[in-house]
């Protein structure tokens, strides 16, 4: 066993790329819980998100643009969702599970010609002086945009969802949508939005995996992130910065587990390979053990159909 | 009511004599654990069932289910497979096998082929290649071409297959450069784009400059590229779009010929339950080109290994070889017995990783 040639620094700046797919996709379908809404389809609308990124990255030579593109991909893949349940009244968990299927197949149909080319490479942001100090500068200050734009999501989502008017609403709908409907709340208006949020998150996250994390496109890339998303998010209770510590130590303790056996530790590997799942698990559990309060939290109104005329 | 269904039953008759009379096409099934453009395992064996369509024609019709998780589910989708027609079916992963033996002992008359296991029944057969050829390859090049001596090698599960592939690859590394050392990540699964890139980047970081993959995607490669000064190979496909650098050589699998010959059998009414396990000698194996990145010297020595192995007067586990635990494997001059090969679960002497159980 060799721990000391594991370099803490480059682990930490590492846990930040492994979490930000994860961090996006949660977030977004935190919101969109939040407003009463149930979609299973994080992993498709990723997916779908990882190959309109990357073909735009692609064909515009430019990591940004790449982003936009997803975002606007995800979100478009999830107002089909928002239509067929907010309108036509579908069911939501069978309406989900079917974005998942359809995104992947489109998503496989639409990337047949980007399997083993290169995306552009994302720069860092140029903190400038911040870069150069030591320890923190590697670790906090040497990333990507979009790891800073990601934190700043978690940031903006419980600013608006805790301290605002728009937020307030938000949670009213997601809570009782006939009470929110019988104040003039349009419900299905603020669902589709906060739908298409959702999407646009998700479609960030999976093009962080297809233009940073590890660079290319292959088919099924996503491998079921869409799901951890989606699991983190009840076990964070329906708050953005358990949800932000649930993604950082899902993502970073599956980095180090690899940096361990990489380092011969000599500890089962089966423990190591099952600790992301089970210590995520345990922290978030233990967090939220006081079951009355973390009760508040679910949305009273998820997965709830609704119509004006009910 | 009554009329109804006498009008359906009428139809479907109808249907199915008509379909009788036409001659019936072979169906077969392929069942794989990846999608089929994952770039390396099951695009070849894809590559294999389009070639079997190509070579029969109308004779044959193909279907195949992608990304069906080993376990439980493999069972629905074979079982499926089955009841939808299917005569013969592939099942391609290691994980399977026990699947496989489930679900044949309900369809008798249905032929099952299950890669890379070990399990066989009388509908059952099971093929494999002699993929640990191919990593005494890599192992010569990565042990000539590493600079700082540490490679990282990227597992699936441990199984024997895998277990084999890492031994054959360190013995022949450690016998070009004998302070060679080989780091271990175990990713418990065949395809995760994220997780494989996140195991090719700690290894790298903690000094390994060649990168031995057994899991499915080109994902460790990308990960090589964009780190710069590392190199790797392709596995189970040539993944030549990373070529020259850092994908300096390849492992590839060629499935195609045993696919015809096997739904040749099943048409000529000669199939019975078989174990094949070909290396590059009968071709199922290839070495993809290596890159101008590997001095010539070193290329031209990996392929006079090629040749060896290929006409059989070079066999990759030769004694003198120990196990890790120091005792005496094959003694010098001796070959491995396939039997010992096919259930390897041991590591030779100088790997210092334990593997999992």
């Amino acid at each position: 066993m060799d721990l000391s040639s594991i370099n803490p620094l480059i682990l930490l700046a590492s846990l930040m790329v492994a979490s930000t797919p994860i961090l996006l996709a949660a977030i977004g379908e935190l919101v969109v819980e939040k407003s009463g809404v149930l979609n299973l389809g994080v992993e498709g609308m990723m997916i779908v998100g990882a190959v309109t990124g990357f073909i735009a990255a692609v064909n515009l030579d430019s990591p940004t643009l790449g982003f936009i593109a997803a975002a606007l991909g995800g979100a478009l893949l999830s107002l089909l969702f928002g239509f067929l349940t907010q309108v036509l009244l579908s069911n939501q968990v069978a309406t989900g599970l079917a974005l998942t299927l359809f995104g992947l197949g489109i998503a496989a149909l639409m990337g047949q010609n980007y399997v083993g080319i290169r995306a552009p490479a994302t720069s860092d942001v140029p903190l400038g002086p911040l870069a150069d100090i030591p320890v923190l500068g590697p670790v906090l200050f040497q990333h990507d945009a979009m790891i800073y734009i990601s934190i700043g999501i978690v940031a903006a989502v419980w600013y608006v969802l805790t301290r605002t008017r728009a937020g307030l609403i938000l949670r009213a709908v997601g809570e009782s949508h006939d009470a929110a409907h019988a104040l003039g709340y349009k419900v299905v208006r603020i669902r589709l939005m906060a739908i298409a949020f959702g999407g646009a998150c998700a479609g960030l996250g999976g093009a962080y995996l297809s233009l940073v994390r590890v660079p290319q496109w292959t088919e099924g890339m996503t491998a079921g992130a869409g799901w951890i998303a989606l699991a983190i998010v009840v076990f964070a209770s329906w708050k953005p910065w358990r949800a932000l510590l649930g993604a950082y130590l899902f993502g970073g303790i599956t980095v180090l587990q690899l940096n361990l056996q990489a380092a011969g530790l000599k500890i089962p590997v089966e423990y190591l390979s099952m600790s992301p799942y089970l210590i995520t698990i345990l922290v978030l559990v233990i967090m939220s053990r006081d079951r009355t309060r973390a009760a508040l939290n679910a949305p009273a109104a998820l997965g709830k159909p609704f119509h004006a005329s009910s | 009511m009554n009329l109804m269904k006498t009008l359906l039953g009428a139809v479907a008759a109808a249907a199915i004599g008509g379909a009788a009379m036409a001659e019936d096409p072979l169906k077969v099934g392929f069942i794989y654990v990846g999608p089929i453009g994952d770039g390396g395992w099951t695009y070849e064996h894809n590559k294999g069932r389009l070639a079997v369509e190509e070579h029969f024609g109308d004779a044959v019709e193909t279907v195949f289910q992608e990304s069906v998780p080993e376990g439980a589910d493999a069972e629905r989708a074979m079982t499926q497979m089955a009841l939808s027609g299917a005569d013969l079916i592939f099942t391609t992963s290691f994980g399977y096998m026990d699947p496989t033996i489930n679900v044949a002992a309900n369809f008798p008359d249905v032929k099952f082929e299950h890669a890379t296991g070990y399990k066989r029944a009388d509908n059952v057969s099971t093929y494999s290649a002699r993929f640990y050829e191919g990593r005494a390859i890599q192992g010569h090049i990565a042990g000539k071409m590493t600079e700082t001596n540490k490679i990282g090698y990227i597992a699936s599960f441990p199984i024997p297959e895998v277990i084999r592939g890492i031994n054959s690859a360190y013995i022949h590394a450690s016998r070009v450069n004998p302070d060679v050392e080989f780091n271990i990540v175990w990713a418990y699964t065949w395809f995760d784009p994220a997780k494989e890139a996140d195991a090719a980047n700690a290894l790298i970081e903690q000094g390994a400059d060649v990168i031995l993959q057994h899991t499915d995607s080109t994902a460790p490669l990308a990960a090589a590229q964009a780190k710069g000064g590392v190199i790797g190979f392709g596995q189970a496909s040539d993944m030549s779009e990373y070529a020259p650098f850092p994908r300096v050589s390849s492992i590839i699998d060629d499935w195609a010929p045993y696919y015809i010959a096997r739904v040749q059998a099943v048409m000529d009414g000669t199939w019975e339950s078989t174990d094949t396990w070909d290396g590059i000698g009968p071709g199922m194996v290839a070495i993809g080109e290596i890159t101008d990145a590997v001095p010539a010297e070193v290329a031209e020595e990996a392929m006079a290994m090629k040749e060896a192995l290929a006409d059989g007067s070079y066999h990759a586990f030769t004694g003198p070889i120990n196990k890790q635990d120091g005792t005496v494997w094959l003694a010098e001059g001796e070959t491995a017995d396939d039997g010992t090969l096919a259930g390897m679960d041991f590591y030779v002497e100088g790997i210092t990783a334990e593997i999992p159980n």
